[in-house]
């Protein structure tokens, strides 16, 4: 198998269960490299558990990770960035009391060894900041670089952390409902900024408002309490009477 | 901003030549008093630990150098270093234990291990000789200065105030300082993005600890004796009191704290001698009242009496 | 063979004591997540009160009584006056239990000095009690009895009351036992009631064994905190199995190594800590 081959990630047989309730039962999923992958299904579903397995903040009871061809179901949470998978959370989670250019600092520093450096000045490092004002731009926020992520708006706040997750140039990126709370325009903007994204990155995206999300997808799975229901493209996973039953049939 | 901390500077140097010898010895305990909270600081306000044991390492470090130079007749050039290093490493064990938990759990565990501590110096007498105290020590001449004097031993710790919080001030401003902060904030973003929380949390605790030792160093220096009480709950409490009156994960908060707290101790002790009542009742104060610390609190509230905006 | 069975007897009565102290101070934890750090200040209070009740010729059963009565209200005041105006800011709740804890202290340093008090042990306990050619301190057996009674009392208090099932609830997630209707206010005074009841109580009748000193409330504050670090900070089943498991290592620890007795102490609380942050039994990670 050729490296542009192996897939972006690779999920076999995962399962976890809280108190004997099952929220993830034996789901098996493959990304391709560069594919946009829409993981859908009504509330409880299991969506969030699934990213939090991928994402290492759950330990499964059983089954393997593996994110760029690295097993990672072992892996604590930091060394999944290290092998290129970047996130986003649902509820916005950024350094609210610090700058914008100073959220996506942290980002861009967190794959590098400057990090561990306790001795030199970080404001000096101009090169840093100009990097993360570039990303900022990228966004469509540099006019904001300077303001503090509390004094921004909520539509702005869901650019910052797509943002975030972009300064680290990841292979795979999981964006967890990226257009919840958002205005009509809102999510035309950051509709737009997704599909910006370089088509190395593979990216999966959970979302619960199929409209929106339904453009975004070459591949979609179904989920439905813990367990993978439908899996195809789009036209087969619309059409499927399953889909049709549990998700938009409701 | 800097030309003041020069003009600051320029005067704590003069101190000795315009005050007497008590005002001098109590601006010496001052400075260990701020370095002390300047290194609790560094956990409870950059870090967002709050710990209730810091006394173990101001007492461990003046415990050990104590010993081996009263037992083992050991000199200074030893002593010090040995008291830092032996004490660093008890300080990464005990973060170890300590970032087991967080928040009040890591709170409870730092008083626990500080309790044990405390228990140890007092019953460990063949060790600490118990509730005597260890006495007859003697304070080091680097360089053949007799720092018997008690304006050359103020001048000697200023320097080391100084280098202090001048690596305090380094460390934060790096870029290990920002990431510490990431993790006060948002610790699950930084663990996404890709940093070893525990581990930035367990180097600050050590370093914490080093500067803790440090000030325990200069403590035994200046008291020439040693007694468990240093390592109660009680002296914890204080640097956490000056961390929290003067403003937490400021650089200049805790400094301005220990001030307060070392006067308000001098002065109030010599008219009452409740200093432990009086301490809680400010703990109490400032928890309902100034949640944001003494000197944050004070310039709010004058700023909102003068009319100005927030 | 008298030195073990008699340091086996001190050991479960010291594990008694912790229970009637920690107790409360896990139930408190687990419902209001306020570390109370004022619970071995209560402890010593409670001590301090049986002394002046037994000057006015108290017995110790009505000493242990008052003792209790007094620390528990003492409890409601501290929760009602100061830890309700900064609910939800658990630091400054810790911070506010450390002030009152600094303040009672010193308040006990003023009425009562700074001698240690003995405590009588009550006359007809006063006689070691034969049994099988042993020879027990029939006080010893009194306080495990007292604490025994006490674990019992409290489990059917939280398993068969409605108080109980309140608690519990609220314990569980304290969001969900409002929206049914449970009234939190009421709930928390009660429960810091019953925490400071009990850490009273355990002052009180630790009297005879302890004595009541300055310091006092230091000691019992660290054994309290290590029970509940060991047990599973806010599970009464844990802090009971803990106190016990604590009562022997300390008791044996003094006995055999009075110098390093605390550093025993210390052990079985990191190997725990190591392996199960949670402690023994809890389920609070903090």
């Amino acid at each position: 198998m050729t490296a542009a081959m192996t897939p972006a990630l690779e999920v076999r047989g995962l399962c976890k269960s809280y108190g004997g309730i099952a929220v993830t039962q034996n789901v098996s999923l493959t990304v391709a490299p560069g594919e946009r992958r829409l993981i859908i299904g009504p509330n409880g579903a299991g969506k969030t558990t699934l990213f939090g397995l991928i994402q290492g903040e759950i330990k499964p009871d059983a089954g393997t990770i593996r994110v760029l061809g690295h097993d990672v179901t072992r892996q604590p949470v930091p060394e999944r960035a290290r092998v290129g998978m970047a996130r986003t959370y649902q509820i916005i989670n950024l350094f609210t009391r610090d700058t914008l250019a100073h959220n996506v600092v942290l980002s861009l520093m967190g794959l590098m060894p400057l990090k561990r450096n306790a001795f030199t000045a970080l404001a000096a490092r101009t090169d840093l900041y100009d990097k993360a004002a570039a990303l900022l731009a990228s966004v469509g926020l540099s006019h904001r670089a300077q303001h503090r992520i509390s004094e921004i708006s909520y539509g702005e706040q869901r650019r910052v952390e797509i943002a975030l997750a972009l300064a680290q140039e990841p292979k795979l990126l999981l964006l967890d409902e990226p257009f919840a709370g958002l205005s009509q325009d809102e999510r035309l903007i950051i509709k737009e900024l997704i599909a910006s994204i370089p088509s190395e990155t593979a990216i999966v995206m959970i979302e619960h408002d199929m409209d929106i999300a339904l453009d975004f997808a070459e591949q979609i799975t179904v989920l439905h309490y813990g367990q993978l229901i439908v899996e195809g493209d789009r036209n087969k996973v619309v059409n499927d009477p399953m889909t049709r039953e549990i998700y938009l049939g409701h | 901003m800097r030309r003041n901390y020069i003009l600051l500077l320029a005067l704590l140097i003069c101190l000795p030549w315009f005050s007497g010898e008590y005002y001098v010895n109590l601006a010496s305990q001052i400075l260990i008093a701020a370095i002390f909270a300047a290194s609790l600081n560094l956990l409870v306000g950059y870090a967002g630990l709050t710990s209730l044991g810091h006394a173990s390492y101001l007492g461990l470090s003046a415990y050990i150098s104590a010993w081996l130079s009263l037992r083992m007749g050991l000199g200074h050039a030893v002593t010090a270093p040995a008291a830092l290093l032996l004490t660093t490493l008890i300080g990464c064990g005990f973060g170890w234990i300590a970032l087991r938990a967080s928040g009040l759990g890591f709170l409870m565990l730092t008083l626990a291990l500080s309790q044990i501590v405390w228990g140890l110096c007092y019953r460990w007498v063949g060790v600490t000789n118990g509730d005597n105290g260890l006495s007859g020590l003697t304070r080091p001449s680097p360089f053949g200065i007799d720092l018997g004097n008690s304006s050359a031993f103020y001048w000697f710790v200023l320097i080391i105030t100084v280098a202090a919080l001048y690596s305090i001030a380094r460390f934060v401003n790096s870029p290990f300082g920002a990431t510490l902060r990431g993790t006060r904030d948002q610790w699950r973003r930084m663990s996404s993005l890709g940093y070893n929380v525990w581990g930035i949390r367990w180097v600050t605790f050590v370093f914490s600890s080093f500067l803790g030792a440090l000030a325990g160093l200069l403590y035994v220096y200046f008291n020439k004796y040693i007694h468990p009480s240093v390592m109660s709950v009680t002296v914890s409490a204080e640097a956490l009191l000056a961390v929290i009156a003067g403003g937490s994960g400021t650089l200049a908060g805790p400094v301005v704290g220990a001030a307060l707290v070392m006067l308000l101790k001098n002065y109030a002790s010599a008219y009452v001698e409740r200093w432990n009542m009086l301490m809680g009742i400010v703990f109490v104060f400032i928890v309902i009242v100034m949640p944001a610390g003494i000197v944050p609190g004070t310039l709010a509230l004058l700023r909102r009496l003068r009319g100005g905006p927030r | 063979m008298q030195f073990w069975q008699i340091q086996a007897l001190n050991s479960f009565a010291l594990g008694g004591l912790l229970f009637l102290l920690s107790s409360g101070f896990a139930l408190i934890f687990g419902l209001m997540r306020i570390a109370n750090l004022t619970h071995g200040a209560l402890f010593m209070l409670g001590a301090y009160v049986a002394v002046t009740a037994m000057r006015f010729e108290a017995g110790l059963a009505v000493a242990a009584l008052c003792a209790a009565l007094v620390v528990g209200v003492v409890g409601g005041l501290i929760e009602r006056l100061i830890l309700r105006r900064i609910s939800g800011n658990a630091q400054g709740q810790v911070l506010a239990t450390l002030g009152i804890s600094f303040i009672t202290a010193d308040f006990c340093l003023i009425v009562w000095g700074g001698d240690t008090i003995p405590i009588q042990t009550p006359a007809m306990f006063q006689a070691p009690l034969h049994f099988m050619g042993l020879t027990f301190p029939t006080y010893r057996l009194v306080v495990i009895g007292i604490a025994v009674v006490v674990a019992i009392i409290l489990y059917l208090l939280m398993e068969r009351t409605r108080l109980g099932a309140m608690i519990r609830a609220g314990v569980d997630d304290m969001q969900m036992a409002r929206a049914v209707g449970i009234r939190a206010s009421a709930l928390f005074t009660t429960v810091f009631c019953l925490g400071a009841f009990l850490a009273g109580l355990g002052g009180a009748v630790g009297g005879p064994i302890f004595s009541a000193y300055p310091g006092l409330d230091s000691d019992m504050l660290s054994l309290a905190l290590i029970v509940v670090i060991l047990g599973g900070i806010g599970s009464l089943i844990g802090t009971f199995v803990a106190s016990f498991i604590i009562g022997f290592i300390y008791t044996f620890g003094t006995a055999l190594l009075p110098d390093l007795a605390y550093v025993i102490l210390f052990l079985p609380m990191v190997i725990v800590i190591a392996f199960r942050p949670t402690g023994l039994f809890g389920t609070i990670r903090t």
